[in-house]
């Protein structure tokens, strides 16, 4: 019995060093699937993961509740969040929608008092939420906000004011209420831990004072990107002070220099020996590019989405750029300002060009496939594309992805919908099916244009690695969406509007719903019918209909179905109708 | 969702009547014949060539009927552009379409002063915006280049307040629509009241500028 006894004890003391090995090891993990892969090996796995994971990504809030979260994971120090669905960075989602980031906070405040970073993206966050937020976790670091909205730069002074430790004030394209920019001026004088500060988004006017102050004596700063009411005269100071920066924002890049100024502004440029990545630039003009050629030679990253640049300014800035990788550019421009690309940029693996004026009913010409084959023939390297255009060839695309192979993520806009092919005047079926037969890696898949089934009938057959897809105006029967549901393995998103899909295909989905974190659906053929039948035979989805003011009882106007182990939502706004 | 097709041409501001001809869009852009690597690739399909041609034959012809509607809900595919292989010339207000954030379009409205151009001859509209220029002579610069059919072989002469650029052989008056809704002639007015008050620019084949201004450009 005794030695028994003692076997027992020497068994259990050796499975516990065995666990805290194995705690030790998994907290050494970083990625969050990583993590997710090692809690499901086993129970004692699943334990020790639990413990030691300290950053959590949570996809899609209604997934899951404050209390479950806090309840598995103990220990967390990092939280990323995101809220709505993407069309609602659209217009396509109501304002009272939900995705309220307070009740987090409060479970939060009393399970993590550590908390250190918070990163939100298309969330609700009001003032009082920043306050609470601001007074309640000491040890707060980063704040990262995206694509939220509800607050104001009041909250933003709140946060300034008592987050003693903070190093990261990242405020990006927010829904914000620009008061005023006083809360900049509410870092205290004793404030110096500051890494990160961008708030190009937030546009009134700071006391420019206070900020050079507080760049003055952040001596971590890298990452420092200003509203356009700085001047070029005061961003020169700014790096003066700061030449350690690897990431800048520039303010308003026009404004009437003497000989002088411009020298000074040539030198501090000179003196940031580490920018790496370049934005802001509003209003610029190749008056004062030279100014910026000391750092040109080492740019990876240049956001020129803010300049109205025409193709000739764009040459001339570009040729100073060998080595970017990643390219924002307005459709100002034109082709030729791609055929530099393609001329002055071998490197390149991401180009984003964005429309300068979308909503105007007139078009005025901007990039055309030209601009698009140009890049494709001088960057190989090529990844990741979004590109609006008025118009675009099936020719074009499968040239482009000839040149191009390595697309993981294609977003091609023609902006007016249902445009064919305008110099076939066929859809534009073979463009995309040329993408996901050349691009075997392609994860990300935006499509427009004049789509028939034949679109989906080659995505579901050629495109296994798609993670994401994003539909508009096209397809021409339930078998369209009933190829995709089928034939991609790896899909996780589907956000799919004004299409004629209907019941029959979203219920062709049934199987394959809970194996993705959301669908969303509108402006197409679903019933209300259809979705009832959805949310009967599946209760660990959340199947959400948005009515709109008009339509008929049985009209399902927007769709919303997603997974979660928390239930229907408890939150939901009057016009969400939860099934 | 209404739409809305007509594209307010700069043509029609001017009382000219533009639809009593019944003519076709030419793809072509007026002057030289330059070689296919410098012509839009748009141009390159159509058969038609590049010629001289009055005015009135280079309206934009939207013909409505071939121009997207806005697509009702779950169209299918039988309703939607028919189209004669054409380049775009005017489309659809769509709720959150193109899907583009509205901070984009906020951000830019502060900080630029875009304004769209017409060429008599080109079909296409194009948008420059007049902040990123300091002088009249920047923007014709710019002009020149985006138009390519340019030729300037004329000064633009500032203390004389003289336009005599001439293009193609035939001459081009740079006008634009102010505030008031008149026609003027570029370079009347001070440059930075000029972007002040400037609502678009019409290059205008000096034929039709007759009304604009007390002097005609001549021939340098």
């Amino acid at each position: 019995m005794e030695e028994e006894r003692h076997r027992k004890d020497q068994n259990t003391s050796e499975v516990d060093s065995v666990k805290q090995a194995i705690t030790k090891v998994l907290a050494l993990l970083t990625s969050h699937k990583d993590h997710n892969s090692a809690s499901l090996v086993c129970k004692d796995w699943y334990e020790a993961e639990r413990l030691s994971r300290t950053h959590v990504f949570i996809g899609n809030c209604y997934a899951v509740s404050p209390e479950i979260l806090t309840r598995r994971f103990p220990n967390i120090l990092s939280v990323t969040l995101k809220g709505k669905p993407r069309f609602s960075d659209f217009n396509l989602v109501p304002q009272d929608w939900g995705a309220d980031i307070h009740p987090w906070l409060v479970a939060f405040a009393d399970r993590y008092p550590s908390l250190e970073e918070l990163r939100l993206k298309r969330m609700s966050v009001s003032d009082e939420s920043l306050e609470f937020l601001a007074v309640s976790f000491p040890n707060f670091k980063v704040l990262s906000l995206s694509s939220c909205d509800g607050f104001s730069t009041d909250g933003l002074a709140a946060i300034a004011t008592n987050c003693k430790n903070l190093t990261e004030l990242d405020i990006q394209e927010n829904g914000i209420e620009d008061i005023s920019g006083s809360w900049l001026s509410c870092f205290p004088e004793s404030f110096t831990s500051l890494e990160v500060l961008n708030f190009a988004n937030v546009n009134s006017e700071v006391d420019f004072d206070a900020l050079e102050k507080l760049v003055s004596r952040c001596k971590s700063l890298k990452d420092l990107k200003v509203n356009k009411s700085i001047s070029l005269e005061q961003l020169q100071k700014l790096l003066v002070l700061a030449p350690q920066l690897v990431d800048l924002g520039t303010g308003s890049f026009s404004q009437e220099l003497t000989d002088d100024q411009r020298a000074e502004l040539e030198s501090a440029f000179n003196k940031c020996k580490n920018i790496h990545k370049l934005s802001g630039l509003w209003q610029a003009t190749a008056l004062y590019f030279p100014a910026l050629s000391p750092v040109c030679a080492n740019l990876t990253f240049l956001n020129l989405s803010y300049a109205t640049l025409g193709s000739s300014e764009l040459v001339k800035l570009l040729m100073h750029c060998p080595l970017l990788k990643r390219l924002w550019v307005l459709d100002t421009v034109e082709d030729k300002g791609l055929e530099a690309v393609g001329s002055s940029c071998p490197l390149l693996e991401e180009l984003r060009v964005f429309p300068a004026d979308p909503f105007d009913e007139e078009i005025t010409y901007g990039v055309t496939e030209a601009g698009f084959l140009a890049v494709s023939h001088g960057c190989p390297r090529l990844q990741y594309v979004l590109y609006f255009c008025q118009a675009m060839t099936n020719a074009a695309v499968a040239t482009i992805v000839r040149n191009c192979p390595n697309f993981t993520c294609f977003r091609l806009c023609i902006m007016n919908p249902g445009q064919p092919d305008y110099v076939t005047n066929e859809p534009m079926d073979e463009a995309f099916g040329a993408v996901v037969k050349t691009c075997t890696n392609l994860q990300r898949l935006s499509l427009s244009g004049f789509l028939t089934d034949l679109t989906f009938e080659y995505i579901g057959q050629y495109a296994k690695n798609l993670e994401l897809l994003s539909v508009a105006f096209a397809g021409s029967s339930d078998w369209g969406m009933q190829c995709v549901l089928r034939g991609c393995p790896k899909l996780r998103k589907f956000e799919i509007r004004d299409c004629p899909f209907g019941d029959a295909a979203l219920l062709s989905g049934l199987d394959k719903y809970e194996s993705m974190r959301s669908l969303w659906m509108s402006a197409c053929n679903v019933t209300m019918d259809g979705c009832k039948l959805l949310a009967s035979k599946k209760p660990r989805l959340n199947v959400e209909v948005i009515k709109e003011a008009e339509s008929d009882d049985n009209q399902a106007d927007k769709v919303y179905v997603y997974r979660t182990v928390a239930g229907p939502r408890k939150d939901a706004p009057p016009s969400v109708i939860t099934l | 969702m209404s739409q809305d097709t007509t594209v307010d041409s700069p043509e029609s501001s001017d009382g000219a009547s533009l639809m009593s001809f019944d003519t076709e869009l030419t793809l072509g852009l007026p002057g030289e014949s330059r070689s296919p690597a410098r012509a839009p690739a748009f141009a390159q399909g159509h058969k038609k060539n590049c010629t001289k041609r009055g005015f009135m034959e280079t309206v934009i012809d939207l013909n409505l009927g071939t121009s997207h509607i806005s697509m009702p809900r779950g169209q299918n595919s039988e309703s939607r552009v028919s189209g004669t292989g054409k380049y775009p010339a005017a489309k659809a207000q769509v709720i959150g379409w193109p899907p583009v954030r509205s901070f984009r379009k906020k951000t830019l409205e502060g900080s630029s002063k875009l304004v769209k151009v017409a060429v008599d001859g080109a079909p296409y509209l194009r948008k420059v915006d007049l902040q990123i220029y300091s002088s009249y002579q920047d923007l014709f610069r710019a002009l020149e280049e985006m138009f390519t059919c340019f030729t300037t072989r004329g000064d633009y002469n500032m203390e004389e307040r003289k336009l005599t650029g001439a293009l193609n052989g035939r001459e081009y008056v740079p006008t634009y629509e102010d505030k008031d809704d008149d026609w003027m002639l570029l370079g009347d007015v001070p440059w930075k009241m000029f972007v002040e008050s400037c609502k678009r620019i019409r290059l205008m084949k000096s034929s039709e500028a007759v009304g604009l201004a007390p002097r005609t450009p001549t021939n340098c």
